[in-house]
């Protein structure tokens, strides 16, 4: 038997009884990342493979929501900082081997981007639209002639962002549920996952909802064959990682975790998907919600659970 | 140079005296503490065995903190020791989550605070408040590249560890067994 404890009293809030740091505004902004991540990424693909005609919704309407998702994403980061007047100095310099660092540049980047990209396609959304100012006009052409270039850089930007937001996590060696690789790899596939089925809830055309939901399957099935890897590697890893795993077996995020993030959120959409792949009438908002609400409790679960592991007391 | 310490585990008797000089000295907000005393206590009945020790950073070798800091607030000065720019903090919290010792805080001025060695004294060539006051002398503090510093010599005839050196930061404080 082996007992610990600080008997000087170290009660420093948010550290002490277990950490407490972080709360929903940073799962809220990894799922809000992730997602626009999915959706520029698609946006970008099908751009770069010449469908503006066949996938309309993948390259042009899903791209007006990017704008509003990476806004309220960075609204709540900003409100998560302890130092808020002090944000700038993110932008004072680039620290390579910082998760954090790489994520504010990519941020920088990609949120004007997606104004751009939006923008460009505002007068085919609203025939009657008038700029008020020339310049924007200016803008707005050259936009439109280098509309490939710039999915280039999406297509890229987005990859990082979205891999970013589990490699935020998984840096941390001292948190042992984050502290594994397949984290980044993990949350992309979810953040893409999440993607496509916002693509598929606002597409009006049959075909394109049917190719979006085939790939939102696909990349369901990849999910779940990675958390099944991140379970593994950590039962095969050390007993901090172990006690980890065990959170989801048996401790106490196990219900939360299987019900709401597996079965809730990727096996039961998953299901509804096969079935209207294979004729059946499903309204397609369901297996949306679904997918989406899975994808914001995963993160939160992870950022939650993984507060608690720990290597001392 | 790389400033370290060693803890006598046999001689501390766990009165907190050194909690209180840090706070004192470094004018630590009411309800934080920057270093803090663990009670380990192992063993079955009757054959059970007690350790003490004072913990603070452990100003690592290899120190997550200042790797995961966006700004560069989190660094390291001449001797080893790690410290926080207050006015490059942003308060993100990403170097609170990356410390497995749970050393650092969150200042309620909004940036983080930790242990800092005492700097502004080790760097008169004064010792750390709290090795300076402990009653019990079991805090060594000194440079451990010196052979004849107060922290060598501590460590050379006796068996010691560090805190969770499974964590791959390498540690700089050693307690003696």
């Amino acid at each position: 038997m082996k007992e610990e404890l600080i008997i000087s009293g170290r009660m420093n809030p948010g550290i002490d009884p277990y950490l407490t740091l972080w709360h929903w505004p940073i799962p809220l902004y990894l799922f809000l990342g992730g997602l626009a991540a999915g959706i520029l990424f698609f946006t970008a693909l099908y751009t770069i493979l010449g469908k503006e005609k066949s996938m309309p919704t993948a390259v042009k309407w899903s791209s007006f929501l990017v704008p509003g998702i990476l806004t309220i994403g960075l609204l709540a980061l900003f409100y998560d900082l302890k130092h808020q007047m002090y944000f700038w100095r993110l932008y004072t310099t680039i620290r390579f081997e910082s998760p954090m660092s790489w994520g504010a540049w990519v941020l920088m980047l990609i949120t004007p981007l997606s104004f751009l990209w939006a923008g460009s396609y505002l007068r085919e959304a609203i025939p009657s639209w008038k700029w008020k100012f020339r310049f924007i006009e200016t803008v707005e052409s050259w936009v439109i002639k280098n509309r490939k270039p710039m999915a280039w850089a999406m297509i890229m930007l987005s990859v990082i962002l979205g891999i970013y937001t589990g490699i935020l996590l998984s840096a941390f060696n001292a948190r042992p549920l984050w502290n594994t690789s397949i984290l980044g790899p993990l949350f992309l596939v979810s953040g893409l996952s999440t993607g496509a089925a916002t693509i598929m809830w606002m597409s009006r055309d049959h075909k394109e909802r049917r190719i979006m939901s085939k790939i939102d399957l696909l990349l369901i099935g990849i999910e779940l064959f990675l958390i099944v890897h991140l379970i593994m590697g950590f039962l095969a890893g050390p007993a901090v990682q172990i006690e980890a795993a065990n959170l989801f077996l048996g401790g106490q995020f196990t219900v939360s975790f299987w019900v709401f993030v597996i079965i809730l959120g990727l096996l039961f959409p998953a299901l509804l998907e096969i079935l209207e792949l294979s004729g059946r009438k499903v309204p397609v908002a369901i297996p949306a919600i679904l997918i989406l609400f899975g994808g914001f409790i995963f993160r939160f679960i992870m950022v939650e659970a993984g507060q608690i592991t720990r290597y001392l007391y | 140079m790389r400033y370290g310490m060693a803890i006598d585990t046999k001689k501390c008797v766990g009165c907190s005296d050194c909690v209180v000089a840090c706070q004192t000295e470094n004018d630590v907000p009411l309800g934080y503490c920057r270093d803090w005393v663990t009670e380990t206590v192992a063993g079955t009945y009757p054959n059970v065995e007690l350790e003490l020790r004072t913990e603070r950073c452990n100003h690592c070798d290899n120190p997550p903190c200042v790797r995961c800091c966006p700004t560069g607030a989190s660094h390291v000065i001449q001797g080893g020791i790690v410290l926080v720019t207050h006015n490059e903090c942003i308060g993100c919290g990403a170097c609170i989550q990356s410390c497995p010792y749970d050393a650092r805080f969150s200042h309620p001025n909004g940036y983080v605070d930790k242990c800092t060695f005492c700097a502004h004294l080790v760097e008169k060539g004064g010792q750390p408040a709290c090795v300076a006051v402990c009653p019990t002398k079991c805090m060594f503090f000194g440079d451990l590249d010196d052979p004849d510093s107060d922290v060598s010599a501590a460590l050379k005839n006796r068996r010691y560890k560090a805190l969770a050196p499974e964590a791959g930061t390498k540690p700089q404080i050693y307690y003696l067994l």
